[in-house]
């Protein structure tokens, strides 16, 4: 399990740390390779990862990234699989609130960096706003080829056909593409890319998105970006064409049945309910219908 | 070292070269926006937004290439005091500053290659001015279109005949900043 006191309670934004808490050197350092994964979109640009006060698997990749793009006047939000109020979200939020004296938010419209582990808010983004995906696997034709040399080389050739052969493996298996998690896309024509283990359910948002979408991967070292209004096409077949999924049901919270739902037992006799995976989505609309959110976030 | 070379640079380190990254993101991210940067005062005819673009992204790590227009002591010693990089040729160069024309003239600044085409130089290229105008810019980054006024050869300087490889400009006229990454589509109407 982890706690909150796994990152280090020593970090103050008065004394010792540097903005941000990374030195100069390492945020020029994540810059360039930033600079370079915007202007070749979707492919993986390798940096030089530092430790950082938290585990890997805590998102360390998504909080260099979001260290060196954040200014003073951010309002940072962070969101672990939907919501603002998980350990994991807490910690990082509280981070860049003491080591670069930032605000933060729950409310995606208030947000000017957002940085995400497993979701992409239902509201739609802005060109104000940045989106960082935290990244376990950056490669997506890992599963399929464990040697980075080769990975590389498929990359170089677009020698895609192997991904298209998985793809096409789950459709004879299955009856569909049974990839629902980290469904891959290509950009711009040209990489194939892992969206970082978001549902496919949003991997349309990614494409003419506003928003700026930057990828960091701590452990495996690699930086990726869509720049805004980039064409983001899940990979698919003419006869089996991509779907979004989706629970047919509605959230049994706010009534939206437009949204990504969280399955919940809420009994012992294996009652079930449907609650928007999105917090401050469900919560904008139970306030818009004049009720009051079931928990209030202090 | 004159007192010149050790002035001119960011005050306040961390927090202008945040801003300044921010704002160099946006451009490249949002090809053909112009910016306006500050916060430097570098040797003539170095422009301020070169500057900016200078501290914010150059280190002992990086090799710049200098051309002749801007490669006099002043300038080389202001560099090397606030970035600490080392200067070298355009073959092997990770960032190239001069003027527009300077640059197009050189050849052989890297490009990157198939596997790793991030390993290509960016070209600090210096422009009379930074203007919307009668080059229509389309591509990742921009809705639609953006417009700007460029001399002809934007296409070979970025070499977009070997896309992914190819090189990344960032275009200064004083204050004034815009990218042009190599992924950008230039049409002159
Ligand atoms: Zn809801």
């Amino acid at each position: 399990m982890t706690t909150h006191s796994e990152i280090h309670d020593d970090l103050s934004f008065e004394d010792s740390y540097n903005f941000a808490y990374l030195d100069e050197q390492t945020k020029r350092m994540i810059r360039r390779a930033l600079l370079k994964a915007v202007a070749i979109p979707g492919y993986q640009v390798p940096f030089a990862s530092r430790e950082m006060p938290m585990p890997y698997g805590w998102g360390t990749g998504g909080v260099q990234v979001t260290a060196a793009c954040l200014v003073p006047d951010d309002c940072v939000k962070v969101i672990d699989q939907g919501a603002d109020d998980t350990t994991n979200a807490v910690s990082i939020r509280s981070f860049f609130e003491r080591t670069a004296g930032v605000a933060t938010t729950e409310k995606t419209t208030d947000a000017s960096l957002i940085q995400t582990r497993h979701r992409i808010p239902e509201t739609p983004l802005t060109e104000d706003q940045i989106l960082v995906y935290q990244v376990p696997i950056p490669e997506p034709l890992r599963f399929l080829e464990p040697r980075e040399t080769e990975t590389r080389k498929m990359h170089a050739l677009t020698e895609y056909g192997l991904m298209h052969v998985k793809l096409y493996e789950d459709i004879s298996q299955h009856g569909h593409i049974a990839t629902s998690y980290a469904y891959p896309v290509k950009v711009d024509d040209r990489y194939i890319m892992d969206p970082s283990p978001i549902p496919k359910f949003d991997n349309p948002k990614m494409d003419d998105c506003p928003a700026l979408q930057l990828f960091g991967a701590g452990r495996e070292q690699r930086i990726y970006a869509i720049p805004p209004y980039s064409k983001v096409k899940s990979l698919d077949f003419d006869d089996y064409p991509f779907s979004q999924l989706r629970a047919p049901e509605t959230c049994a919270i706010c009534g939206a049945d437009d949204s990504y739902l969280d399955e919940m037992i809420i009994d012992d006799d294996g009652g079930r309910m449907f609650v928007c995976s999105d917090t401050d989505f469900c919560a904008s609309r139970q306030n818009e219908q004049g009720f009051e959110p079931a928990e209030v976030a202090s | 070292m004159d007192a010149s070379s050790l002035s001119g640079g960011f005050v306040d380190h961390a927090v202008q070269s945040a801003t300044a990254f921010r704002d160099l993101l946006q451009a490249m991210a949002r090809p053909g926006l112009i910016f306006t940067m500050n916060g430097t005062e570098p040797p003539a005819p170095l422009s301020i937004a070169a500057g900016v673009a200078v501290l914010t992204l150059c280190d002992a790590d990086t090799m710049i290439y200098l051309a002749p227009s801007v490669d006099n002591d002043d300038i080389r010693s202001w560099v090397a005091f606030h970035t600490g990089a080392p200067f070298a040729s355009s073959r092997v160069a990770d960032f190239a500053i001069g003027k527009w024309d300077e640059l197009f003239e050189i050849k052989d600044f890297p490009a990157g290659n198939d596997e790793y085409p991030d390993r290509s130089a960016t070209l600090i290229c210096s422009l009379p001015a930074l203007v919307a105008g009668k080059t229509r810019l389309t591509g990742p980054g921009i809705k639609g279109a953006h417009w700007l006024d460029l001399p002809d050869g934007g296409d070979e300087m970025r070499r977009v005949d070997l896309y992914p490889c190819g090189r990344d400009l960032i275009l200064t006229a004083g204050d004034q900043l815009a990218a042009l990454p190599r992924t950008i589509h230039l049409e002159t109407g």
